[in-house]
């Protein structure tokens, strides 16, 4: 006969962790999975990144042959209801009117738009984080450098962007050829045009958080003011950078899309969905499919990217986390 | 008998009645889009047949070309010709008598100092004067009386109708335009952007590059006309969205120069809101060689200009290699449809002038292209894909107007050239800054800073002389003229110019002929300076409202605007 122990000292011993303390980095990705948009559309733009990437060693016809006997076939899917459409499945989704592949001209395009989104989305994320946290911080700087930001909130970019091309192209050519040229030139304009509202909201927390007591107990103990804008500045305002970020990306394809659109911009056989998109426009009745397809391709993007930065907002503030 | 003078008298009260019920203004509106915008109302200061013909509402020459090619009196009581003693016997001078009471739109009288005063304006060499060519020889302008004025040449002139006479040469208002002459011409800007003319509207409005507001002149010559009290007058856009303005929904009564593939119109057509009206002139879409140098890396304002020779176009090989890798049967098939045919001439109309044995080129021959290529030396040495010589890409920039036909033709080329070893870069500026003649802009088709480029262009009248004289050598735009200038290949030949001069002087018509084609094979087929690729017919649509309208492709589309009415 034996005593069983007593319950009460069971419970009365620490409780040991089951298993180590979550990270908050598994904190963002537990909410950011929550959001079933914001993972559609992390999904997406993976997808759509790497088919751009890497889409033309898969289907490796050259998105700028001309193929005349083979000109205005539709899309395959046509033949479904209308079994006298012209199809071929060597060009899946069509040609043009010059005989030009359909789907090698789309990821052809797709990778122009989405290099300048990404590279003008960091550009203008850079200048504006830099001049957010140094003018909030910095209060001798704050004046002169938010009245600049008043000045290019006023410039109108398409405009800024017509004279640009004008003044620009021909050095800018002469350096970098007229893709590469054209390329730096369009990044360059809209990163500098857009960088002023990430630069408004990081100035803002950045004034807040400044007054706050770890920044004080960080500035006690002689952190130089370099050292604490990295390590405790810009980790907190890390949340609407990415938010400004994502939108961002969605501006300069858009952006992109109608310099194509009126005719300036990269030379007339380099495809890019805005390019494409207008090329088609005078057949729209007969051919919708070239409207559509890179149509499609641009508001998917450009959605996916939104609810991309929808979820990660969510998931970046720990107020809302966790609820 | 009886029967036949009362239907005749039906017949004629039926015609008369639309005349005498006829006001001025009584139509309203009528709404006219051009997709390239005008950006001057004076012809003079333009080479863009958007501009001259915007200014053909307002300012008028002293007689007309009609839809025929005939020649018709505006101005002018009557064309002066040999036989009515306008034209003196050795063909040295043409006496205009000018119609009595004619008056400005600001009331004022017209009088031949107007016209003495407009050839003056033109032929200052510091103006920069657009259709300079069009004065080529002209020696003295003499006022005999108010109403008769009296041009003089060098030589004897078969075809005195070059000054005052088509779209192209109206007259200006010598009160309006007496402080703006020499190098102050193109900085006038208000007498620039609103003429006082005498023409059937008046400019109440003028917004460079978007739209012109007109009301009815109520000075005109003709107290019935116009029929429409005002012009709206909208520029920009482009051929696409015009086209759908007149023909799907009526917003427009009158588009100009459709340039778009022939299925697509077809298709607007079936709007029903109004039809397409085409017509063959002497439009000719072509390639033009840059025989200077335009690169980037000359200081500004030696950039193609004939201190510079082209380091690769200079060699007729290559010219002629880049021709014949051009099949210009798809192209026409591709981008006009009926609307166009294959051509090699510059000068495709009238039957007179047009050489029809120059049709070498409308074969395509890649093959011979290839060789031509290699026995001039040009070879891929690098391996590459592209052919050099002397450590020379044959390299090309091409440009071209914004426009959905010309895009696809400029790839078509690109791809062909590609085919015999030639790189091709691409360029497309917008219309209206490309034919804008803009001395500060470096995209126009004067500056040509570029190796090829291709638009159209034709004449008015049913001469080519002032055409074809246009690429006499020193013509050329250059930085002294304000780049102004019609030489645009910078085109320079000694032989050309000395049957420029010979043709001058040629009054027999048959003769003429002959040397009109001569001079037509040295530019394209002897030289290639300039490459014709496609006699394009003209096509513009009008709505189903407007009635008036006659396409002429001899002078400007609208003129007959005064005698347009609406149809209810």
């Amino acid at each position: 006969m034996t005593n069983p122990a007593p319950a009460a000292i069971t419970a009365l011993a620490d409780k040991v962790p089951s298993k180590p303390p979550r990270s908050k980095w598994t904190d963002v990705w537990h909410q950011f999975s929550k959001h079933k948009g914001a993972l559609m559309g992390a999904a997406f733009l993976i997808f759509i990144t790497l088919a751009v990437l890497f889409g033309s060693w898969i289907w490796t016809l050259d998105p700028q042959k001309l193929d005349i006997r083979n000109k205005d076939l539709r899309p395959i899917y046509t033949a479904l209801w209308d079994g006298a459409a012209k199809v071929a499945w060597a060009h899946p989704l069509g040609t043009d009117n010059l005989g030009r592949d359909g789907l090698a001209n789309l990821i052809a395009g797709g990778r122009a738009s989405m290099a300048v989104g990404w590279a003008a989305m960091l550009l203008s994320l850079f200048i504006g984080t830099a001049v957010g946290v140094i003018s909030g911080y910095f209060r001798r700087l704050d004046g002169p450098l938010m009245r600049l930001t008043d000045l290019f909130l006023s410039l109108p970019i398409l405009p800024l962007l017509l004279v640009a091309v004008t003044l620009f192209r021909q050095p800018l050519r002469a350096s970098f050829g007229p893709e590469g040229g054209m390329f730096v030139l369009i990044v360059a304009v809209i990163g500098i045009t857009s960088w002023m509202p990430t630069a408004r909201i990081v100035r803002g927390d950045v004034l807040a958080l400044k007054e706050r007591e770890f920044i004080l107990a960080a500035r006690s103990i002689g952190t130089t003011p370099f050292k604490i804008i990295q390590r405790h500045l810009l980790p907190n305002v890390l949340s609407p950078i990415m938010v400004s970020a994502t939108l961002g990306l969605a501006t300069a394809i858009i952006t992109e899309s109608a310099l194509s659109f009126l005719g300036v911009g990269f030379p007339s056989d380099f495809p890019t969905w805005g390019k494409m998109l207008a090329d088609a426009v005078p057949r729209m009745n007969d051919f919708p499919e070239r409207v559509l397809l890179p149509g499609i391709m641009i508001s998917l993007t450009v959605l996916g990217v939104n609810y991309l930065g929808d979820g990660l907002r969510d998931a970046l503030d720990p107020r809302i986390r966790g609820r | 008998m009886k029967m036949k003078t009362l239907l005749l008298g039906a017949v004629a009260s039926f015609a008369l009645a639309p005349a005498a019920m006829a006001e001025r203004g009584e139509d309203g509106n009528v709404n006219i889009i051009y997709w390239q915008a005008p950006s001057i109302m004076n012809a003079y200061l333009s080479g863009g047949t958007k501009d001259i013909e915007a200014a053909s509402i307002v300012i008028e020459p002293l007689g007309r070309y009609d839809p025929t090619g005939a020649l018709v009196p505006y101005l002018a009581e009557e064309i002066p010709t040999v036989e009515n003693g306008g034209v003196s016997e050795d063909l040295t001078s043409i006496t205009w008598k000018i119609k009595p009471g004619l008056k400005w739109s600001d009331g004022t009288d017209f009088t031949a100092e107007d016209v003495k005063f407009t050839g003056e304006y033109c032929m200052d060499p510091a103006g920069g004067c657009a259709q300079f060519a069009k004065f080529d020889g002209v020696t003295s302008i003499d006022v005999i009386d108010p109403l008769t004025v009296k041009v003089t040449f060098a030589t004897p002139k078969p075809n005195p109708y070059g000054p005052f006479m088509g779209n192209q040469s109206p007259i200006l208002q010598k009160a309006q335009f007496e402080n703006c002459t020499g190098a102050a011409a193109s900085t006038c800007t208000d007498e620039n952007f609103a003429p006082i003319g005498t023409g059937p509207f008046v400019v109440t409005d003028f917004r460079p590059n978007d739209v012109i507001s007109l009301e009815a002149n109520e000075y005109y010559r003709d107290p019935a006309k116009p029929a429409f009290a005002t012009v709206n007058f909208k520029g920009g856009g482009d051929a696409n969205a015009a086209g759908r303005a007149v023909l799907e929904t009526g917003e427009f009564d009158y588009a100009w120069n459709l340039q778009l593939a022939p299925d697509v119109i077809a298709q607007m057509a079936e709007g029903g809101k109004g039809v397409p009206v085409a017509a063959f002139g002497t439009l000719v879409e072509r390639i033009e060689m840059n025989m200077t140098d335009p690169s980037p890396s000359l200081p500004e304002g030696e950039r193609s200009t004939v201190a510079h020779p082209h380091p690769i176009l200079s060699d007729f090989n290559v010219r002629k290699a880049l021709s014949m890798a051009i099949d210009r049967e798809l192209l026409v098939e591709v981008g006009y449809g009926q609307a166009g045919r294959a051509t090699c001439n510059l000068v495709p109309a009238p039957e007179l002038y047009a050489s029809e044995t120059n049709t070498d080129c409308i074969v395509q021959d890649i093959d011979g292209a290839k060789a031509l290529l290699d026995e001039a030396g040009w070879t891929d040495t690098d391996g590459d894909g592209i052919r050099d010589k002397d450590g020379m890409k044959l390299s090309l920039l091409f440009q071209s107007s914004t426009n959905a036909v010309r895009q696809d033709f400029q790839a078509l080329i690109k791809d062909w050239w590609s085919q015999i070893g030639v790189e091709t870069e691409l360029r497309n500026v917008d219309s209206s800054v490309f034919f804008g003649g803009d001395a500060g802009s470096p995209d126009t088709f004067q500056k040509f800073y570029a190796d090829v480029e291709m638009y159209a262009n034709n004449f008015d009248g049913t001469d080519p002389q002032s055409y074809l004289s246009q690429y006499r050598c020193g013509n050329e735009p250059k930085p002294s003229s304000q780049w102004q200038g019609e030489n645009i290949n910078r085109f320079c030949n000694e032989e050309y110019d000395a049957l420029l001069d010979e043709l001058a002087q040629t009054g027999e018509l048959d003769k003429r002929g002959v040397i009109a084609k001569k001079l037509n094979d040295i530019i394209t087929k002897d030289t290639m300076t300039i490459v014709p690729l496609v006699d394009r017919g003209r096509v513009s649509a009008h709505s189903n409202t407007l009635g008036g309208v006659q396409l002429n492709t001899w002078d400007s589309e609208l003129w007959n605007i005064a005698d347009w009415y609406r149809i209810d």
